[in-house]
């Protein structure tokens, strides 16, 4: 270890940090744009799972990772049309109903991976892009930019994309002003025409679709594996993320990036053998959350209808 | 008809059972199950003999108690879903003092003891959230969440460190897990405080026939693991319904869950009382992790699987009751049996037992997703009984 340099160290960290924000960016962006739209969809962690069971599965069984996107983008949805039907249709308290989708997700990934495939397999994922120009000069080999910046997968990219589309959608396009009015104040919406209910289906399911992505970015992209519950609370921490960025597309990236540095430097501690217990340091970003929670500075308006259903005629 | 359509209602839960359980079923033919000898393999694994029956019951104690906690949380309009941590906090702190002085005291006094420091670590985790909602708006459902993790991976540390089993370091193993707490300070297992009453006989020496009866005795005086932690949680069932509906402080918490406006009009101290319901609720949870440890596993092991989801399921078990105290009381044997009858599916059938996660989700997804439909038929009948 001792041949490390400090460099080499920093570089490392920053390299794994940017992508280790990538299933926080697409599950935090996905919760966003529903929780935008009034609904809190607390599932996440289950979708999650849901998405990267699927995505594994998928991309073992056809041997195409875009194949496993695309089910894992799919079988998200699919999550998030339930938890649409029964918050939105149904009007079930949304706190409750997403724990119930959470346990519902948990078990399901859980019992199809131990039908269907029994044991932890590998899988070829999405590789890393090392943007070669010629065959023998790749940005990947420039040194610290190149390699912090320009050896990542596609799956990674696609995540810090995500960040100014959702923004564009929401604060320049009349689908996003329709979202950001239904979750301010559903009534006025809907006696200017906008369908409440549609808007806040679509939300909720293009999120789920995107926190199933954010699940695959596991299983195919970042680890190549499936276990079970290999989430491990980060689909909550992708809500809690939304809540800390104040429901703007940069505030979730900027406490995405927050979350995986301290991640990157938890893995890192564990590999240069620190005198800090894995345990501490493996507890960090969850305590992280509730002082970043605790902290006055993101005090910001959410949405004033969040966890509030809507019914013509009702208050 | 009017009285069968109000009965429809207060069936619900038991409906939303029903069709989880037929969903189950769709899942179990998928996998190309025998669906008939699954769930006879779960019933009978569950509640057909007393060693089912035991292991039913000794899960429906933690649950139980988790549920009366979120049943106090619910009812004071705050959502608590970090059960699992302040559970494992109260295993922690008992076994702590338990390895420590489980043996300096009269077990009568020591036990007792163990279990309040359990329960008073589930009050201060449970605080905390409550006192950051209370405070500073704090989203309670995150922080509790996130506590889980912090619960846990404190445990770890501990384990792993101060609190590591010195036979573990001795063997070179170190396995987290804490040493084991001195024989004196287990909760009597319930075929002992038989014994004590005069019943010194077992249901051999009775000769007595075999059917489901001679079980269901044989389920106290015989040897078993159900120990006599069941009448704790069943007292402190009691304890909670008439503290939330029979004193003035319940009465206030309940107040605010209804209506925080009104009851802020009506002089009472919101903040002080959200900070109460998530620390009571927490308390239970404590208290359920320390009888754990007293009364099941008279030692700390890896955290996961001391709280082994209660903290999920006892929301579960505490919803399908209604929130109500004494609705909790079958809800968790019930559950407690579903938890047992799955291990006993998956040895009969080889079907996974984390099948039973994901019913338990189905279900508090049918339960709440029903909600509307009582409420406005309920609303619908009053308004049928007024005219």
């Amino acid at each position: 270890m001792e041949e490390l340099t400090l460099l080499a160290i920093i570089i490392g960290v920053v390299h794994s940090g940017l992508r280790l924000a990538t299933p926080y960016l697409y599950a935090s962006l996905g919760e966003m744009l529903g929780q935008r739209s009034g609904v809190l969809n607390l599932g996440v962690e289950g979708i999650m799972l849901m998405g990267a069971f699927s995505g594994f599965y998928v991309t073992l069984t056809y041997s195409s990772a875009w194949l496993g996107l695309l089910a894992a983008f799919i079988v998200g949805g699919l999550m998030g049309l339930i938890m649409a039907f029964v918050s939105i249709t149904l009007q079930a308290e949304q706190g409750i109903s997403g724990i119930g989708l959470y346990l519902f997700g948990l078990g399901i990934s859980s019992l199809l991976f131990k039908t269907m495939l029994g044991s932890v397999e590998g899988v070829d994922g999405f590789s890393e892009i090392r943007f070669c120009l010629t065959e023998s000069f790749c940005i990947a080999d420039v040194p610290v930019i190149g390699e912090i910046f320009f050896r990542h997968s596609i799956v990674v990219y696609g995540a810090y994309l995500l960040v100014p589309i959702m923004w564009y959608v929401l604060n320049k396009t009349t689908w996003g002003l329709n979202i950001r009015a239904v979750g301010q104040n559903p009534k006025a919406a809907d006696s200017l025409g906008v369908n409440v209910n549609g808007v806040r289906y679509a939300c909720v399911i293009i999120g789920s679709g995107l926190a199933g992505i954010g699940g695959a970015s596991l299983s195919i992209s970042l680890l190549n594996i499936f276990q079970e519950g290999m989430t491990n609370g980060l689909g909550f921490i992708a809500v809690a993320l939304v809540y800390f960025g104040s429901w703007t597309p940069v505030g979730v990236l900027l406490g995405a990036l927050l979350f995986s540095t301290v991640n990157a430097l938890q893995l890192w501690v564990q590999v240069l053998d620190l005198n800090i217990p894995s345990d501490v340091a493996v507890m960090m970003p969850y305590l992280l959350t509730v002082i970043a929670l605790a902290l006055p500075f993101r005090r910001m308006a959410k949405p004033a209808a969040l966890t509030r259903p809507f019914q013509r005629g009702e208050n | 008809m009017r009285n069968l359509r109000r009965l429809s209602i207060q069936l619900l839960p038991i409906i939303a059972l029903i069709g989880a359980l037929v969903i189950g079923a769709l899942i179990l033919y998928a996998q190309g199950v025998d669906i008939r000898e699954a769930y006879t393999a779960m019933a009978v694994g569950a509640f057909g003999s007393k060693n089912g029956m035991a292991d039913t019951l000794v899960k429906g104690i933690p649950l139980l108690l988790v549920a009366l906690g979120i049943v106090i949380a619910y009812r004071g309009g705050v959502i608590n879903i970090g059960a699992e941590g302040q559970l494992i906090m109260g295993a922690m702190v008992t076994t702590y003092f338990g390895v420590a002085y489980g043996d300096r005291l009269n077990p009568w006094v020591m036990i007792p003891i163990l279990i309040l420091l359990g329960t008073l670590a589930g009050f201060v985790w449970g605080a905390i959230p409550g006192i950051l909602k209370a405070r500073l708006s704090v989203n309670e459902i995150l922080t509790t969440i996130m506590l889980n993790q912090v619960a846990i991976q404190i445990s770890f540390f501990l384990l792993r460190g101060p609190m590591l089993d010195p036979d573990q370091i001795a063997q070179g193993t170190n396995v987290p897990q804490s040493a084991r707490l001195p024989r004196v300070a287990d909760l009597p297992r319930m075929q002992t405080l038989f014994e004590a009453l005069g019943f010194d006989q077992t249901t051999k020496d009775l000769e007595m026939a075999e059917g489901w009866r001679t079980e269901f005795i044989g389920l106290f005086i015989d040897s078993s693991r159900l120990h006599t932690g069941l009448l704790v949680a069943l007292l402190m069932a009691v304890v909670v319904y008439v503290f939330m509906w029979r004193t003035t402080i319940g009465y206030r918490i309940r107040a605010v869950g209804q209506n925080p406006a009104a009851a802020r009009y009506a002089g009472i101290n919101v903040p002080r009382y959200t900070v109460l319901a998530l620390a009571l609720s927490g308390a239970l949870a404590g208290m359920a992790g320390a009888i754990e440890i007293v009364g099941l596993h008279h030692r700390m092991f890896e955290p996961t699987a001391v709280s082994a989801g209660y903290g999920f399921s006892g929301i579960v078990a505490a919803l399908f009751g209604k929130l109500h105290p004494f609705g909790a009381i079958p809800a968790s044997v019930l559950f407690g049996g579903l938890l047992v009858g799955g291990d006993k599916m998956q040895r009969a059938v080889q079907v996974p037992n984390v099948m039973i996660t994901a019913l338990l989700g189905l279900i508090v997804l049918f339960v709440v997703s029903s909600d509307l439909w009582a409420r406005r038929r309920l609303e619908r009948l009053e308004k049928e009984e007024v005219a």
